[in-house]
């Protein structure tokens, strides 16, 4: 599902004394089937933005799209259900929506309450059980007996088993180990190319954002500061550090490469073999 | 989040109301509840409304915030005023409304009853919009503090009521994650059988008793960590002090009061 927002302007507690306006006309255009990663500093709007994505806040000025979905202001959209059938939210720290008894029962709360056929249901939950990597005995325990990681897996699962065609991530590896954060988002990345999805990760880490993003949105204060492809955006770093975001180590090294070397590698997209070929070549002749 | 409702929310204008002693406030809001229960004449109840929306305006809170704030409160000052236009039979008939009598005693006292309840919650609400939780707890302690002697536990009770006031908004800001977070699962909160709404509650009711729980947990740690124990021996970083213009404020008040007990009607 293709998404776009047009001019979209989001204002919490509008006319009161705490009047912020959350979203100041944001436009952009996200297509079928590719991952954009948001980043922004905290407070930059990210969140406001991605509950956009399955209505549960309208925007106050302008318009949002979300394949033949059309959020507006001041007008209840119709089908709230179905969007949000369509696209799956893992909010921050996911494990704090978990509140069944058996993680079974918590991974099929979301397709029941979407209607889906009971038989439907419990392949479904072995299903995405098993894409999250949660061992079948875990099934039949209490959510809250799972270490902090696992419930995560859990409430991912949860959302899985809807089956969104639309998913979005706000920091989903917030709070775990470095090797369960890599571990979560190959999830993630397989899981998006498998099902062919929509992917939005709203992240605080540059490296995910290059590794996993086919375009980056970069917020500060409510606006549209950047977009483009990873290496576009990251190759701006002046520009980047005014709003307090860093790139990414990789840049960071050959930034520093280039100053001792005294000759610009550029990052491309290149494979790490292939990057150190160039560097060997540079290094190696330094009379040149 | 909650817009309707200002009973409760802390609105920063730094206002001379603002920084008056919390102490000062809560004895004159005190006093004033129970001192406008005896006006009856048109010069107290001016008095008293002078009062209430001369310090209003000296919050310099927008009206249309107040206004808007008190919404659920107009609401019952409205219907109060109703039922006594409809139940009350005291002076002369004025004129007939559908068949029913509407007295000139009727009007009369549901203008005063919904007045005086307009003005109660006015002046209430001004304290919460003028001072901080801390402040109020503060000024509960100092106030309570002459009971200590009976072995009242007067700093354990202002901790308490720190702490609930402290955490309300974190509760609701949970509250709307978790909300936010069961919707997104096809919960719906909102339309739907009475008996299923009730049902929705679960989901959002568990997740809340279960981070609440862990919070309380964390929060008794923390403080046993930084050698936290009770009352005794604690100096304040914020002293209370009462100054020119708490006294202007008690003597505005004081005088008023006085008004109102002189000019009395006692027949
Ligand atoms: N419920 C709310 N009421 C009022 N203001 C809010 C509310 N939620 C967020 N805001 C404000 O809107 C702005 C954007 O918040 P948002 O949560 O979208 O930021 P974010 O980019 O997700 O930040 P983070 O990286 O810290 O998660 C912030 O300044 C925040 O204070
Ligand atoms: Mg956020």
């Amino acid at each position: 599902m293709d998404i776009t927002f047009e001019k979209v302007d989001y204002t919490y507690q509008a006319n009161s004394p705490f009047e912020h306006k959350a979203l100041d006309s944001m436009s952009f255009h996200l297509p079928t089937g590719s991952v954009t990663a948001i980043v922004g500093h905290t407070g930059s709007g990210k969140s406001t933005l991605i509950q956009h994505l399955n209505g549960l806040i309208r925007p106050t000025n302008g318009k949002v799209r979300i394949g033949d979905y059309v959020l507006e202001p001041k007008k209840k959209p119709k089908h709230a259900k179905a969007l949000r059938e369509k696209v799956g939210i893992v909010f921050q720290y996911p494990e704090h929506q978990l509140f069944e008894e058996t993680v079974e029962k918590d991974i099929a709360f979301g397709p029941r309450n979407f209607g889906v056929p009971e038989q439907e249901i419990q392949k479904r939950v072995a299903e995405s059980a098993q894409a999250v990597g949660l061992r079948a005995d875990l099934l039949k325990r209490s959510p809250f007996e799972l270490s902090g990681g696992q419930m995560r897996r859990v409430a991912i699962a949860g959302i899985l088993a809807v089956r969104p065609r639309v998913l979005v991530l706000d920091e989903p590896t917030a709070g775990l180990d470095p090797r369960g954060q890599k571990e979560i988002m190959d999830m993630f990345y397989r899981i998006h190319q498998e099902q062919q999805l929509t992917t939005i990760l709203v992240t605080h880490s540059m490296e995910d954002a290059l590794a996993y993003a086919d375009q980056v949105l970069v917020l500060d204060k409510g606006k549209k500061y950047m977009e483009g492809t990873p290496v576009e955006v990251f190759s701006q770093r002046q520009a980047l550090q005014q709003v307090q975001l860093d790139v990414p180590e990789m840049f960071q090294f050959l930034l520093k490469a280039s100053d001792r070397f005294g000759k610009p590698v550029a990052y491309q997209g290149q494979d790490v073999e292939r990057l150190a070929e160039q560097l060997a070549a540079l290094a190696g002749d330094p009379n040149e | 989040m909650n817009n309707l409702l200002i009973v409760g929310q802390y609105v920063p204008t730094n206002s001379i109301v603002h920084r008056m002693d919390p102490r000062v406030k809560m004895l004159i809001i005190f006093f004033y509840v129970i001192f406008i229960f005896f006006a009856n004449n048109v010069i107290s109840y001016s008095l008293f409304t002078l009062f209430a929306l001369g310090s209003t305006i000296l919050t310099k809170v927008p009206w249309r915030f107040i206004v808007k704030g008190l919404t659920p409160v107009w609401f019952l000052i409205v219907f109060t005023f109703i039922l006594h236009l409809f139940v009350t039979r005291e002076g002369s008939v004025l004129f007939n409304l559908f068949g029913l009598q509407i007295y000139s005693g009727a009007l009369e006292q549901g203008a005063v009853i919904s007045l005086r309840f307009f003005l109660l919650i006015l002046l209430t609400s001004l304290l919460t919009l003028t001072t901080t939780p801390i402040e109020i707890t503060d000024a509960v302690e100092s106030l309570l503090g002459p009971l200590r002697r009976f072995k009242f536990p007067v700093h354990e009770l202002a901790l308490m009521m720190s702490i609930s006031l402290r955490f309300i908004p974190t509760l609701l800001q949970e509250t709307e994650k978790i909300s936010n977070a069961q919707a997104s699962r096809g919960v719906d909160f909102r339309t739907g059988p009475f008996r299923e709404r009730v049902r929705a509650v679960i989901p959002l009711l568990v997740p809340l008793f279960v981070s609440a729980f862990k919070r309380a947990e964390e929060l008794a740690m923390a403080m046993e960590a930084r050698g936290y124990r009770g009352g005794e021996g604690r100096t304040k970083l914020r002293e209370l002090r009462v100054v020119k213009r708490d006294v202007a404020a008690l003597v505005c008040f004081i005088v008023i009061a006085a008004a109102a007990l002189i000019t009395r009607d006692y027949s």
